[in-house]
């Protein structure tokens, strides 16, 4: 008898044994039902923390390189102290460096401050002030909404001009343009040449909330001797690693670095934000598969409990069965398609609690019900049901037919 | 080849010959349950050897004695044994799916089956839905679909009123006649008396054999001996 026909054949003893025993069979399946909500819910709450923390980091871009003198993940006091002991990154060394580079598609230095922003009577306090190049633009791929970006020009000279994010715009300027407006930044009058597209918010840390100004102004107004960072973006992402060895070399030549000693500057990038979170995420969902086991396994044993019941029940059954030929394998697979048809109704049913439940946590992440984790709720189910009910089923095929047809 | 030989119980040896239609009888506690037990490959004696068509099962196991009593062995039973859930039609596919015979053919072979008894109607009907007369034929039917080499009938009257018994024992007869090997075991005198050959057990030794009417033509067996 083929295996094919044989579970055929099971399939429709499971479903006419399971009619018979409506309230029973769906009584053992709550621990599945549990068991698969949970496994559910714990793969979509998953999956949105990664897919939010991956779109909140996607500004960072894949194809650029943060020079910075701290790294982005500090682990010790020490290696905190061994950063600030560095020497600045000036902007001489930036210019330098983009000299020298090859594959960098821009260059850009970055300089940050804070400063209460003023128009008319309206004003706002601690605004971002950054110091850059118009290359900024190209690193960050950010789109002006109005007006222009400053130019190289504008750059190079120092002159007194801005771009403001969406933020600064709607708040500080109603029912009229911003564009060629003066804007006190601080001690600074800067006149408004573009208004940037809204960004949304990195690590909480809102981008639209800033006044971006040329370097030079930038140092003028706001700090005389910045420490930069350098944000350099690739030709490409396949030549981001080749960029980020010439970077490495051509600013230890420029920062006079003897060769032997370590750089005394970080190299960050979007994927180490990825490797970190990767692994933190890691510990989460193995906190979570093992709290989902922990269910999952409670839920098994009351499949193999009334798996126990049904063998019991129909022991004549199964000596009657063995009586006319059927074999161990034929009676296993019969009581293991039992248990595998009600682990997977339960799994049927905990996925139509679940999807009403990860409309709720759609709210607070980008989370939802993907196919695939239908399809590994529904093989955990059938999982569990095989190996709860193997015992049982095991039970039942090993039944002496004499004994069993004896059976009342 | 064609004939069985089983020592069984105690020094008991016994040959059944294909198209006999044997009473085995005795009292409870005699032993005729365990005979029956072994003949019908459900059991296999602690020593001594069964030989069915020219096989000795003595030594299966489990899997190997299903195989045989799927293709060998027809089993009656006093209370029929026929599955609750399913109707007549499924219950005597039943030896056919484990023989693994493709549907089309199974249905067909089962339809025959019933027909052959006489319950081509009620194929649909659960066992509940029918009479103790109508799921013993049921039950024949059952054991007759495999074309086995021994119907083996544990009391098949036990269960049924006399005029229904009658109808039973008619259509074992019959069976006989058209060269079924038939065994059947009982207590009842009566029952008994329609076979040719009477086997009577006691404590486990064979009390006395006797043939009654004309011997069976040798030319195909099935025999047991234990």
């Amino acid at each position: 008898m083929r295996i094919l026909t044989e579970i055929r054949e099971a399939m429709g003893i499971s479903l006419s044994a399971l009619r018979a025993n409506k309230l029973r069979s769906g009584l053992a399946t709550l621990g599945i039902v549990i068991g698969i909500v949970t496994v559910t819910l714990m793969a979509t709450a998953i999956q949105g923390l990664n897919k939010a923390f991956l779109k909140s980091i996607s500004v960072l871009g894949t194809d650029v390189i943060y020079v910075q003198r701290f790294g982005w993940f500090i682990d010790s006091h020490a290696e905190w102290m061994k950063a600030a002991q560095r020497r600045p990154i000036t902007p001489a060394q930036v210019k330098q460096l983009e000299k020298e580079l090859s594959l960098a598609r821009a260059v850009a230095p970055l300089s940050d401050s804070r400063a209460s922003v003023k128009y008319k009577n309206r004003s706002a306090s601690s605004v971002t002030v950054l110091g850059t190049t118009e290359q900024f633009a190209i690193t960050t791929g950010t789109i002006v909404a109005e007006g222009r970006y400053f130019s190289a020009a504008e750059a190079a000279a120092g002159r007194p001009v801005c771009v403001i994010g969406w933020d600064v715009a709607t708040n500080l300027f109603i029912n009229e343009t911003a564009l060629g407006k003066q804007l006190k930044v601080g001690d600074a009058s800067l006149e408004v040449v573009g208004v940037l597209e809204k960004q949304g918010a990195l690590f909480g840390q809102s981008l639209d909330n800033q006044v971006v100004v040329p370097l030079m102004e930038f140092m003028s107004s706001f700090r005389s001797f910045p420490d930069v960072e350098i944000h350099i973006k690739a030709v490409s992402v396949e030549k981001l690693e080749e960029m980020k060895e010439e970077v490495r070399g051509a600013l230890r030549r420029i920062r006079r670095v003897p060769p032997g000693v370590d750089d005394d500057f970080t190299i960050n990038q979007q994927e180490t934000l990825i490797e970190t979170f990767n692994r933190v995420g890691g510990t989460i969902a193995s906190v979570g598969i093992g709290i989902t086991a922990l269910s999952l396994f409670v839920g098994g044993i009351g499949i193999m409990n009334i798996m126990f019941v049904s063998v019991a029940e129909r022991t004549r059954e199964i000596g009657i069965r063995k009586a006319i030929g059927a074999k161990r394998r034929t009676i296993l697979i019969q009581f293991l398609t039992e248990a595998a048809v009600i682990c997977l109704f339960g799994g049927l049913l905990a996925l139509s609690i679940a999807y009403p439940l990860t409309l709720v946590v759609r709210k607070f992440l980008p989370a939802s019900m993907s196919l695939s984790i239908v399809g590994i709720a529904l093989l955990v189910s059938l999982v569990t049901g095989v190996l709860s009910g193997f015992f049982p089923a095991w039970r039942a095929a090993r039944m002496n037919p004499v004994d069993a047809l004896r059976n009342e | 080849m064609g004939s069985e030989t089983i020592h069984a119980l105690r020094d008991v040896s016994l040959e059944i010959e294909r198209g006999e239609y044997v009473a085995i009888m005795g009292p409870s506690g005699s032993g005729k349950s365990t005979l029956m037990n072994i003949l019908g490959c459900l059991d296999t004696a602690s020593s001594g050897e069964f030989v069915l068509n020219g096989t000795n099962v003595s030594d299966m196991d489990d899997n190997e004695l299903a195989e045989i009593r799927n293709k060998e062995i027809g089993f009656v039973f006093q209370s029929f044994n026929l599955l609750p859930r399913s109707n007549a039609l499924h219950n005597v596919e039943l030896p056919l799916i484990y023989a693994s015979i493709p549907s089309d053919e199974r249905r067909e072979q089962a339809l025959r089956a019933l027909t052959n008894v006489g319950l081509a109607e009620r194929i649909t009907h659960k066992p509940n839905e029918m009479s103790g007369g109508q799921r013993q034929r049921v039950a024949i039917a059952r054991a007759l679909v495999n074309n086995p080499s021994i119907v083996l009938a544990d009391e098949p009257t036990g269960n049924l009123d006399s005029k229904t018994g009658d109808e039973i024992l008619a259509l074992f007869e019959d069976l006989s006649r058209k060269g079924n090997t038939i065994i059947v075991v009982t207590h009842e005198e009566e029952v008994a008396q329609h076979a040719r050959r009477i086997i009577r057990i006691r404590d486990g030794l064979i009390a006395s054999d006797e043939v009654r009417g004309k011997a069976p033509s040798p030319d195909h067996s099935s025999s047991v001996s234990a």
